[in-house]
């Protein structure tokens, strides 16, 4: 393993298109429902039991067999009912493919996988392990989310990196599931859903004025 | 954890193995579940297009400016010459793509709209991959084009384009905020390919003084060109629409810009 290699594929400044990307934030903040760095406590807490977890046992399984790529993009289709989602993850998969072929050999895996799945296969690449890929997809579901907060709502950036190591723990716990299931089949890696996000994606989609792509 | 990179090669198919591997009965897992994997390593999609690309130009400068304005003059100015497209960064989505079309100078299949997640700079700098898909999809929807412009949302004086989103760039500043910008510098004013100062119109309502900017412009830009316009009245941008048909031809020639 080679720890800077992985902090690298964590970084949010690797120019993988995440930055456009709110998570599913941009919706609820207009919702009201997040308003203050307590409320995005919650949705942190809830991004990483349910979609964290769900991208970082993909991206552990793709990493351990780019080569099944097609089925666990099919699983990640089934897992994502909302289509605005699917694009969202299918357009940040296209872009951190391309940044990661500038860096690693990439195996090819189609040119607009979901963003998981194009983790994992750059991690893989990257001589990275199922476990460090599963870490770098929880990683990343929280801090682009926590970083579009500090955007959208003027939250402190100090109070928000305070509440992002707070959280480092749950996510190396929820990382560890996650990679210890990279072997199961399709139909058998995590499933669990946020239907508010899915709903809020959808409304989110069809705003004339957004900040976030997604 | 791997103590070692498990992936040093390229995941070409090894010489080797002469007869294509998919065809050749493999074993599978108990725990996995059907799927194909014809040859991996080899992409199955189709390059997106072959051939040179379009000579691709960033528009940049503060809300306001007349970026829009600009893209406008030079659809009507170039449309019927050259294939173009463009790609705005506008947060207001459909608002770019609405007066283009309402204007007439170009149908909506030849407009995208990126989003930017509240940093219109790093969009176009330091995380171009949105824009740089959005162009990709032009041209693979369209066919071959000549031209994309990249329209960066209205932002400061320091945010300029990356070379690896665009071949050139025009930064577009207006007399109404008055005749002091071009003396402050900053890179859009002092790197850009080209400067507009653009609404000369409205320069004596202002009290902005063009033989100041003329002076600071080219004390800031040296040898670079700078052109003063009034898109209220040059509905074609021609000091600008010539500029592009320059570069346009310089490349046909297959000169390095
Ligand atoms: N008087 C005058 N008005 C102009 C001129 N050029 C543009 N405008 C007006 O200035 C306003 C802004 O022009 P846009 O082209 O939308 O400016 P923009 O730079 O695209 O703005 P953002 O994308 O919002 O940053 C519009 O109302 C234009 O009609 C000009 O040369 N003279
Ligand atoms: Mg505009």
């Amino acid at each position: 393993m080679s720890l800077a290699t992985l902090l690298l594929l964590a970084d949010g400044r690797l120019p993988s298109g995440g930055h456009a990307h709110s998570a599913g934030l941009e919706a609820q903040v207009s919702a009201g429902r997040v308003r203050s760095v307590a409320d995005l406590d919650g949705f942190l807490r809830g991004k990483l039991a349910t979609s964290a977890l769900v991208s970082a046992a993909f991206a552990a399984a793709a990493c351990a067999a780019p080569a099944a790529f097609a089925g666990l993009d099919a699983g990640l289709d089934a897992r994502t009912p909302s289509p605005a989602l699917r694009k969202a993850s299918r357009a940040q998969g296209r872009a951190l493919l391309r940044a990661g072929r500038a860096m690693w050999p990439v195996a090819a895996i189609g040119r607009e996988p979901h963003q998981p799945v194009a983790l994992g296969a750059l991690a893989s690449a990257a001589g990275l392990s199922p476990h460090e890929a599963a870490v770098a997809a929880a990683h990343g579901t929280i801090t682009g989310s926590a970083s579009a907060a500090v955007r959208l709502l003027g939250l402190d950036p100090y109070a928000v990196h305070a509440l992002l190591a707070r959280l480092a723990p749950e996510c190396d716990r929820i990382a560890e599931l996650a990679a210890a299931r990279s072997g199961d089949p399709v139909d058998e890696l995590p499933a669990a859903g946020a239907p508010l996000l899915d709903i809020g994606a959808e409304h989110h989609a069809t705003w004339e004025v957004r900040l976030f792509a997604s | 954890m791997h103590p070692e990179p498990q992936h040093p090669e390229p995941q070409h198919p090894e010489p080797q193995h002469s007869e294509p591997q998919h065809l050749e009965p493999h074993e599978h897992g108990p725990d996995e579940v059907p799927h194909t994997h014809p040859d991996p390593g080899v992409d199955p999609h189709a390059p997106l297009h072959s051939g040179p690309r379009a000579l691709r130009v960033g528009i940049g400068g503060p809300v306001g400016s007349g970026k829009t304005a600009l893209v406008a003059a030079l659809c009507r100015a170039l449309g019927e010459q050259l294939r173009l497209a463009v790609v705005t960064n506008d947060i207001y989505t459909t608002e770019d793509a609405d007066f283009l079309l309402r204007n007439g100078v170009l149908p909506a299949e030849r407009i995208r709209a990126v989003e930017t997640g509240c940093c219109p700079h790093t969009a176009i700098r330091d995380d171009i991959s949105a824009n740089l898909d959005a162009v990709e999809d032009l041209e693979s929807s369209l066919g071959p084009l000549d031209l994309v412009l990249v329209e960066s949302g209205g932002d400061n004086l320091t945010a300029t384009f990356s070379k690896g989103l665009i071949d050139r760039q025009i930064f577009v500043i207006d007399v109404s905020g008055g005749d002091k910008v071009p003396r402050k510098g900053g890179p859009g004013v002092t790197t850009a390919d080209l400067l507009v100062i653009n609404k000369t119109d409205l320069a004596p309502l202002v009290n902005a003084d063009l033989s100041v900017m003329e002076r600071d412009a080219k004390a800031r830009r040296h040898e670079l060109p700078t052109v003063f316009l009034s898109l209220a009245e040059d509905r074609a941008a021609a000091p600008v629409a010539d500029w592009i048909r320059g570069l346009v031809a310089a490349r046909e020639h297959g000169r390095e810009l």
